[in-house]
């Protein structure tokens, strides 16, 4: 079940003087259930590794296994692989062309080739996912605010019933509170569908608060690949690529320096709090000690 | 990569041609067009293609890089070298059942084939050595007098050049829609020409959205900035005619004369 | 009275149906009273559609109230009759750094401005050289705009605006569309503009972090300014600005679930250094 690259390289533009080597020689697998984040600054080769993973992009050199299968043979069937590893693009409201939404969802069902009634059914069903209110599904697609056409678009690829979900920052141009619902309602579906998601990101406290895996890119290579916690750790080199940590790490290492003993690699707010609140119950319990 | 694309194909350089004024290189083209067609006999052939090579020596532009156009005619010329050898009537030459070749058509067939390559080098020659910028400015100042018939010609030139500049960015988009529609199961390829036009819906329509939505957003923009259309507007690059401008007025002007006088007294 | 000042501004856009019946006005901006002073950093804060976006087009006169007045450096925007004397005064810089680059070279870009106000040609070469300076951008100067990165994309248009020598700059989520190093380039370039040269600042936004550098900050919903301090004050009421669809940085969540959990902090802690400051004592 799982997606496997080997040893995958890719260039732009083969044989002329533009030629640029976006992916250098990657290997990794991705397993069934995970819920992945990739980070890297533009131009790390994030958005052409997301665009091999469902054949869009064919690599240069390397082979990238899908349940076990050279995807890249003659005879593989790549259609049905866009089936089950659905990309949603960066903006994906600037892809909404039908008249209503409903349809405009319908679209990736019909194409695999569902009945209009079939496809409705899982259209319907996708919406519902994406927390869309089906008072909007007769509606014009271009009529909705930014945070409900993103839905619509995401419902787009859901709808398609994929097994890995690739979003390639979902969240970009919403308010907070809209970019939390979003990601709430993916979060949902990797828990409840089992849906592999792999989300790229610009927000290391988004990343550090929902996935389990952490994968940074840096000049077309991975750099990182490890539990959030265990990569946040290396805070200083991500600097050095033009990334960070969350805001947490760089608190909880200030405080650290200050002579709190806090553990420095915890990377979300709540356990930042369990954190502190075990580190001054220490210091109060030695501070008492010394008072002996 | 799209973006990488330059369009025209202005290469960039620091020769006397590159350093004229844009005005000065597209009067010139002009006149050198009218001379291919003026010039009749081989001697007045040779005069252009004198001209040509010191043009070309000129431009410091590298020689593949100016017959790189010749690549996109090449089947007109084919062409019309073919139907020209063929089918003018004259003194026949060699014949096979209905083909016949004649002198006419010989000499016909070259005269057009010289003239058409002379042609788009001639114009290569202008657009490699000025930029597409350059090159509506030229425009615009050139037909100013349009203006006087109600031409808004101040408007045409700055919807040429923001054209210009909007192009390879809806190619990365056109790319870009093209490649989320595959991902949503769209086949671009599949069926005959009424399928695929219909195929094409969903990429053309959030093109055109796409397209509308940066013209509102740049139609602002210019009028934050204080656009307010071509009236009382000053030039951060004005065009102005040098020493240089001058010297190739004279050249032209020479070179005009001798194409004339070729033609009348038919040399 | 401030450069910008506004007495119970009101906007309506009218929205049309399907059906084509007459159109519906529709209220974007309420009441809004603005006073700002020249030469400070002042933010808005608000979510998707609160209508911040739509008074920031006051200000540059590309709106006009429905209701009430808006003054630009004294001058009422709707006595104008060539409202472009307005916008050289109250430039503007838009989210989609692509939209907004008109010019197919850096430095031609930047002349735009000047060129559409008639400055003479050699001052907009004296202009275009000076904010290609302040913005940082003067390596660039003769690239193409489509080569850039985001974040230089910005600095560009903030140069177009500057050469412009404008009393007051309106970005209007500028940072929306970066990556964090653009996010930063942009901030520290609007930063040094408002420290160095004194030039009004107004930046829209709903990236909290972007707002600890404000004097003032004002906080929209529906179309009302519904909160305005310093952002020490705005960021104290963590659950308040939840409910208007807003974030405060982890720092003020972190000290704020710490002061729940019964630990002696005060509200609206901003830095990593502060919420130091409150936990470890200096002995």
């Amino acid at each position: 079940m799982s997606l496997e690259l080997k040893q995958v390289s890719y260039s732009y533009s083969v044989g002329t003087s533009y030629e640029v080597q976006a992916l250098k020689n990657i290997s990794l697998t991705i397993n069934e259930g995970e819920f992945i984040g990739v980070i890297g600054h533009t131009g790390s080769g994030k958005s052409t590794l997301i665009q091999h993973l469902n054949a869009l992009i064919r690599p240069t050199e390397g082979t990238i296994l899908y349940k076990g299968e050279d995807i890249w043979t003659e005879n593989y069937d790549r259609r049905s692989l866009r089936h089950e590893v659905g990309l949603v693009f960066q903006y994906p409201e600037h892809q909404l062309f039908e008249s209503d939404v409903l349809s405009d969802v319908c679209f990736g069902p019909i194409n695999q080739g569902l009945t209009r009634e079939e496809a409705e059914k899982q259209a319907k069903k996708a919406l519902a996912q994406t927390g869309v209110a089906e008072e909007v599904f007769s509606q014009s697609p271009f009529s909705l605010s930014g945070g409900q056409k993103k839905r619509v678009a995401i419902a787009g690829v859901l709808a398609m019933n994929p097994k890995i979900l690739i979003l390639d920052e979902p969240t970009a141009g919403l308010d907070p509170k809209g970019r939390d619902d979003i990601l709430d309602q993916i979060a949902l579906l990797h828990k409840e569908r089992g849906i592999t998601i792999i989300l790229v990101s610009h927000s290391m406290e988004d990343i550090a608060k929902y996935v389990g895996r952490l994968i940074v890119m840096n000049h077309g290579s991975v750099v990182y690949d490890d539990t959030p916690r265990e990569v946040f750790r290396h805070y200083k080199e991500l600097e050095g690529m033009g990334l960070s940590a969350p805001q947490i790490t760089y608190i909880m290492h200030t405080l650290h320096e200050k002579g709190l003993p806090v553990d420095t690699s915890v990377t979300t707010v709540e356990e930042a709090k369990e954190s502190i609140l075990k580190a001054l119950a220490l210091r109060k319990k030695t501070d008492r000690g010394d008072g002996l | 990569m799209i973006r990488d694309i330059t369009i025209g194909q202005y290469y960039p350089g620091k020769s006397i041609l590159h350093k004229l004024d844009p005005r000065t290189k597209l009067i010139g083209t002009l006149i050198f067009i009218v001379s291919v067609f003026l010039f009749h006999s081989v001697p007045g052939y040779l005069v252009a293609t004198a001209f040509l090579a010191a043009m070309i020596y000129l431009s410091k532009v590298p020689v593949r890089f100016i017959f790189k156009g010749l690549r996109a005619i090449f089947f007109i010329l084919l062409f019309t070298a073919v139907f020209n050898i063929l089918l003018t009537p004259g003194k026949v030459l060699w014949q096979w059942k209905f083909l016949r070749v004649t002198e006419e058509g010989l000499i016909l067939a070259a005269r057009m084939a010289v003239r058409l390559v002379y042609l788009v080098i001639g114009s290569s020659i202008m657009t490699l050595t000025t930029s597409p910028n350059q090159l509506t400015n030229a425009m615009e100042r050139l037909l100013r007098p349009l203006n006087k018939i109600h031409i808004p010609v101040h408007e045409i030139a700055m919807m040429m050049s923001i054209a210009l500049r909007f192009i390879p960015i809806l190619l990365e988009e056109t790319d870009k829609i093209m490649k989320a529609q595959i991902a949503r199961g769209a086949d671009f390829e599949k069926g005959n020409i009424f399928q695929k036009a219909k195929n094409m819906v969903p990429l053309l329509v959030p093109l055109f959205i796409s397209a509308f939505r940066r013209a509102n957003d740049l139609a602002m923009a210019m009028e934050a900035r204080c656009y307010h259309g071509g009236e009382n507007r000053t030039q951060m690059k004005p065009l102005h005619y040098h020493r240089k401008d001058l010297i190739a007025f004279l050249v032209l002007l020479v070179y005009f004369v001798i194409a004339l006088l070729s033609r009348i007294f038919g040399i | 009275m401030g450069i910008i000042k506004t007495l119970q501004l009101c906007y309506d856009y009218l929205r049309y149906d399907d059906e084509g019946n007459d159109p519906v006005p529709s209220r974007a901006v309420d009441q809004v009273d603005l006073d700002i002073e020249a030469g400070s950093f002042i933010a808005i804060l608000g979510h998707n559609g609160s209508g911040k976006s739509t008074l920031a087009k006051h200000i540059n006169a590309l709106l006009m109230p429905t209701e009430g007045t808006i003054w630009i450096d004294g001058k009422d925007t709707k006595e104008e009759p060539e409202l472009w004397k307005i916008r050289k005064k109250a430039g503007m810089v838009f989210q989609n750094p692509d939209n907004q680059i008109i010019g197919t070279v850096v430095e031609e870009d930047v002349g735009f401005g000047p060129e559409n106000m008639g400055v003479s040609t050699e001052n907009i070469w004296r202009r275009v050289e000076e904010s290609l300076k302040k913005t940082g951008m003067t390596a660039y100067r003769k690239h193409s705009p489509n080569r850039l990165s985001g974040g230089q994309k910005q600095r560009v248009a903030i140069a177009g605006v500057l050469a412009m020598h404008p009393k007051c700059i309106v970005l209007d989520e500028p940072t929306a569309m970066l990556d964090p190093v653009g996010r930063r380039e942009v901030l520290d370039a609007v930063t040094e503009l408002n420290q160095k040269e004194g030039i009004t600042v107004i930046l829209i936004t709903h990236y909290m972090e972007e707002v600890i550098r404000a004097d003032h900050v004002y906080v929209m919903d529906k179309g009302h300014i519904v909160m305005e301090g310093t952002p020490r004050e705005i960021f104290s009421q963590v659950d308040q600005l939840k409910n208007y669809r807003l974030d405060v940085p982890q720092v003020t969540i972190l000290a704020h679930e710490l002061k729940k959990a019964g630990l002696e902090i005060p509200d609206g802690i901003l830095t990593a250094e502060e919420l130091a400051g409150e936990l470890c004592p200096s002995n």
